[in-house]
């Protein structure tokens, strides 16, 4: 079972309690971009077998969105943060590089 | 009477199980948005509900006049049922200047008090959360999952419990509870 804790509201939710919002850190693209920008943003996606960044929401419990890094093939969970920050943030890339150090980053 | 049975989705209905439940009395409910840490904010909590502002997860007072802490931006205050409108109305002018919204969803919800040796074996049937009395003591406001619906409770006593649900779905979570109470289904993990 996957559990995140809500950095929100400080919960340990399991899955069960959570939405998944897709990718997160995707940069946006709209008018003014190329098509191939605009392509990349609406359908290229990562899908790594590792280390993956997502957005999940706390939708049964306070209705928050976080973002969440986890390895996607032995679900370990790195850590969670709020939806606003632009990039993960120390400790979470700390606790990725400490576990994976080939890791090649989140961009 | 027979008026508040109109009122309430289930007609008051109750089981006794090894749990008991019954669904309570019409409650008067009013949604609140705003920045909680202001002042302002925290006054008008008190003047409507007589309780001070919430910690985070946490309820002050209850069904009877109460204020739930639902998200960082958002409570739950709970006020006698024939003062609803008058009380939202009171809030809604005393944080007219501030980035607030204050609703009465005194129609939204349906709600049951539980009562029983074996409460948090019981709900643990039906909810991700965690029942253990060091993740939920008593006044822990909890919002999750009640199988397929959403539900928030908290425990008054050890023994006492409230649930709120919407009131579309009050039929199910009255089934869900009245399955997970039936005598013979003791767990005995949390209570023996």
């Amino acid at each position: 079972m996957l559990k995140f804790t809500c950095p929100a509201c400080r919960i340990e939710a399991c899955e069960s309690e959570l939405v998944n919002g897709g990718e997160a850190h995707l940069t946006r693209s709209g008018p003014g971009d190329s098509d191939e920008m605009f392509e990349r943003y609406l359908f290229m996606r990562k899908n790594p077998k590792g280390v993956h960044f997502e957005r999940w929401r706390h939708a049964m419990g306070c209705g928050k969105w976080f973002i969440a890094a986890r390895h996607t093939a032995t679900l370990e969970v790195f850590g969670t943060y709020p939806a606003q920050a632009h990039e993960p943030p120390a400790d979470v890339i700390a606790a990725i590089k400490s576990r994976y150090p080939a890791w090649e980053g989140f961009k | 009477m027979s008026e508040a049975r109109l009122h309430t989705p289930l007609g008051g209905a109750g089981f006794k199980g090894y749990v008991s439940f019954t669904e309570v009395a019409p409650t008067g409910m009013i949604a609140l948005r705003g920045d909680l840490a202001n002042a302002t904010v925290a006054e008008a909590v008190e003047a409507a509900t007589g309780q001070g502002m919430p910690a985070a997860r946490r309820i002050e007072g209850g069904l009877d006049g109460g204020a739930a802490w639902a998200s960082p931006d958002e409570l739950l205050l709970f006020v006698p049922q024939a003062e609803a409108a008058e009380r939202t109305a009171a809030l809604a002018e005393a944080l007219a200047t501030q980035h607030a919204l204050v609703a009465d969803v005194s129609d939204m919800r349906a709600a049951f008090t539980l009562k029983g040796a074996h409460l948090r074996d019981m709900l643990a049937k039906l909810t991700p959360a965690d029942l253990s009395p060091e993740t939920l003591p008593s006044g822990e406001f909890r919002r999750t999952h009640l199988g397929q619906i959403a539900a928030a409770f908290w425990f008054e006593a050890e023994e006492t419990a409230h649930l709120i649900c919407f009131r579309s779905v009050a039929d199910y979570a009255f089934d869900l509870l009245k399955e997970a109470s039936e005598p013979g289904g003791e767990v005995g993990y949390f209570s023996i």
